[in-house]
């Protein structure tokens, strides 16, 4: 018989629009981060750290590059003959095949998977943060507490408070109220996404709710269990925890890893970090390279000068080249004799010689003021930029380009240049 | 699949000093990421040779940790996979493998009940890359009884702890001494042979009778007259890393840019277990010239023209300077290193000083306390 004590649901679905072009052709969870990893590398490394071995990913949006990057979990230790990782997009039924609408639609819509494993709990994750939490002791909680939901929570400064869903707790932690995205908020627990439930209880909550469209964790089943009186509990949880949301903060949390030592460390012995490697070769740095408070991934050839950056696996840079501030990921080649300052450059993307990107004034971007802001120059993946261009900050490039899109030889400042088709 | 694999991993040598006191030659460190018997196995995995056993005795740990899973080779498979041979006691025999014929006499029911009509054999300390189907169509063109695979080395290298060739025009070899006092030719064997599976337990079988354990001099040679033994002349790098001169300058050769494209950037790849170390950091203060870091290494110091394996610590104002730290090295502030190989897991205290010379290269063996954070 199959018996596993608590599973875990990954939602992986997300666009991650704020995430501007990077998230064009990938689902955000699949966005490099750190160099050589991905987000949803955080999240699942934490299951198999906290002896999960059972996690449903949840995929809609680009699955393509998520599936291929999971495979059969061999990377995590997800390989399991009974549970391990399953990857679950939507699929078609008899009668009422639809989209996940909503974050727990998409749960709702794989009842039967998690029936399979007949789990006592069920951890509902969410695949777009970066932290290292032992979910064991949050089950611990939970079961102490005689909880039949319990929400990790953690306290945020209260100017910010009202950027959040905040929970309302007693001094036992029991959540009497909560709020979402409150002009006054009345505490300063911000809900992480990440919640323990018993199994029956949220069983029952989605059938119940099935029906209600765009179905919602934070909307609908938490205020539908505290509705009926069931016992909710707010775990608080003070590690680091980043949201990479926004393309600011996620070059925010880049840099966070560059300093001497970082509050979030990779290098530490226990809680390892797991992702699929391609790339196997140790990096190559040339007579002609410096670097600085950087951190590179396997494979790398490096020819110029890196300054506070965050480059990933199987890059190279050419001489002369001067890269400061920047975030450049997997399989991207920059030509010699550049100049990139607060650069994003995602996957192979190809930029020729003599470039410089991210200089000049700070305009606000004419099409999406609010994504390609605090003066970063965004590359979109297999993007080319040719010989000799200059880019402004608070740009976007997407697409193969060349010299006849650049007027001037020149992309200024607060610019979008996309070349591919409709996309965004 | 047309033939199974055997890889020597068997030895010690004398030739790889301190350095071997801690395991197998083919478990050797190479390039940063990867060990010896990678090649190998890479090899064997990208000629689709999909069932492969390594044959190994001395000071096995460090290999059998290499190969816990067969998976980073692409061997977990349910036909075919990798065996690690170890000698055992059985009702027929309590020795240790006395050579490389006895090595495959005691493991005959692995030839015996596989189906593949050709049995590809390769040693463990050998850096290179090759299809072994090529090597394969070869000796069945040439309707040969077994193939060596040979190499030509420059005029100034030294052949004398190889054994050397000499073919004829049809590249039939006449000629075939072991570790020869003085080398006549300047062709190397590579230790990869192709033979059919039913010659090889014929002869192996014989062997064993006449209690010839080794299957150079007891069967290469000793049948050289008799059977149809012809060489391959491989064209593309090959070195062999069991002597300390060797091994640092196959390292160092990683440092030439056509030698990483060749391994690192031209199919197909060569394949290693997977660390799970995080990307390598520099710090304010580091100085990187012309060298090859590893993943998990986190640089304070100057490094130039060396090769730093995983997870090695560098301290400010250190100067390493042409060497080569294996994977886990510690190494204190302003420590200078120069002309060195470092042992793995060592933890170096900080102002010590080490320097071989050009020609001598220092082995660094030191086991200081390591305070953490």
């Amino acid at each position: 018989m199959i018996k596993k004590e608590m599973i875990a649901m990954l939602l992986a679905g997300g666009q991650g629009s704020r995430l501007g072009v990077l998230t064009s052709k990938v689902a955000k969870p699949a966005v490099s981060f750190g160099g050589k990893y991905r987000i949803i590398d955080f999240p699942l490394s934490n299951c198999i750290n906290s002896g999960i071995d059972t996690v449903g990913v949840l995929t809609q949006y680009q699955p393509l590059r998520l599936n291929t990057h999971i495979g059969i979990g061999i990377p995590w230790d997800l390989d399991r003959n009974i549970g391990g990782v399953s990857v679950l997009p939507p699929y078609e039924k008899v009668t009422n095949s639809e989209w996940y609408t909503g974050t727990a639609n998409a749960i709702y819509q794989n009842i039967d998977y998690m029936e399979s494993f007949n789990p006592e709990y069920v951890l509902i994750l969410s695949g777009d943060h970066i932290y290292k939490m032992d979910y064991e002791v949050m089950l611990d909680f939970h079961k102490q507490k005689g909880a039949e939901c319990t929400i990790a929570v953690m306290p945020v400064p209260m100017e910010e408070a009202k950027r959040f869903g905040i929970m309302i707790t007693d001094e036992e932690k029991k959540i009497t109220d909560f709020e979402e995205k409150p002009a006054n908020p009345r505490s300063n627990l911000a809900s992480m996404g990440i919640y323990i439930f018993n199994w029956k209880t949220l069983k029952e909550a989605l059938l119940v709710n099935s029906q209600q469209p765009g179905l919602d964790f934070g909307k609908h089943i938490i205020p539908y269990c505290h509705g009926k009186g069931a016992p909710l509990y707010a775990y608080e949880f003070n590690g680091y925890w980043k949201d990479v949301g926004t393309l600011n903060s996620y070059w925010e949390a880049n840099m966070e890893l560059i300093d001497i030592v970082p509050e979030f460390n990779l290098y530490e012995e226990y809680w390892k970090i797991y992702t699929k490697s391609e790339i196997l070769p140790p990096q190559y740095l040339a007579d002609s390279s410096v670097v600085e408070r950087s951190i590179i991934g396997e494979g790398s050839d490096i020819g110029g000068q890196i300054y506070n950056s965050v480059i990933g696996c199987g890059v190279t840079i050419g001489k002369d080249t001067v890269v400061r501030d920047s975030i450049i990921m997997n399989g991207t080649v920059i030509g010699s004799g550049c100049e990139l300052n607060k650069v994003i450059a995602a996957e192979n993307v190809s930029i020729g010689r003599n470039v410089r990107l991210g200089c000049g004034e700070e305009i606000p971007n004419e099409t999406d003021p609010g994504i390609y802001s605090n003066g970063i120059a965004t590359i979109g993946e297999k993007s080319v930029v040719p010989d000799g261009i200059t880019i402004g900050k608070n740009t976007c490039v997407f697409g193969v380009t060349t010299a006849v899109d650049y007027p001037d030889n020149c992309l200024a400042s607060g610019k979008t240049l996309i070349k591919a088709g409709d996309e965004k | 699949m047309r033939a199974i694999g055997i890889i020597l991993a068997g030895g010690s040598s004398y030739r790889m000093k301190e350095l071997s006191r801690k395991r197998a030659v083919c478990a050797m460190p190479i390039a940063g990421s990867y060990r010896s018997i990678d090649f190998a196995l890479s090899n064997m995995s990208n000629s689709h040779i999909q069932k492969v056993a390594v044959l190994t005795q001395y000071n096995a740990r460090s290999l059998n940790e290499h190969l816990s899973s067969s998976k980073w080779w692409d061997f977990g498979r349910k036909q075919g996979g990798l065996y690690v041979l170890t000698p055992s006691v059985t009702a027929e025999s309590n020795s240790w493998y006395r050579g490389t014929a006895d090595a495959i006499a005691q493991n005959l029911a692995f030839l015996k009940s596989s189906h593949e009509p050709y049995v590809v054999i390769a040693s463990g300390d050998c850096v290179y890359k090759l299809d072994y189907n090529k090597v394969l169509e070869y000796h069945i063109a040439k309707k040969a009884d077994i193939t060596v695979v040979c190499k030509d080395l420059g005029a100034d290298a030294c052949a004398d702890r190889f054994g050397t060739i000499k073919m004829n025009e049809e590249s039939r070899i006449e000629e075939f001494e072991e570790k020869p006092v003085v080398a006549k030719s300047n062709t190397v064997s590579c230790g990869i042979y192709v033979i059919r599976r039913r010659q090889l337990i014929e002869m192996i079988e014989r062997s064993a009778e006449e209690e010839r354990y080794d299957f150079v001099k007891d069967i290469l040679i000793r049948y050289k007259n008799m059977k149809r033994i012809y060489g391959y002349k491989l064209q593309d790098y090959w070195r062999n890393i069991a002597s300390i001169d060797d091994y640092f300058d196959t390292n160092m050769d990683f440092l030439k840019a056509e030698t990483r494209d060749y391994f690192f950037r031209q199919y197909p790849d060569i394949y290693s277990k997977v660390d799970d170390l995080p990307p390598a950091k520099y710090n304010v203060g580091s100085h990187v010239k012309n060298s090859l870091i590893s993943s998990g290494c986190i640089i304070n110091g100057r490094v130039e023209d060396s090769v730093i394996f995983k997870k090695a610590f560098v301290g400010s104002s250190c100067y390493i300077k042409n060497s080569i730290i294996l994977n886990d090295v510690y190494i204190g502030d302003n420590t200078h290193i120069e002309n060195c190989i470092v042992e793995s897991h060592g933890t170096i205290r900080a102002n010590s000083y080490h320097a071989g010379t050009d020609g001598s290269i220092k082995i660094v063996i030191e086991r200081s306390d390591r305070y953490v954070i």
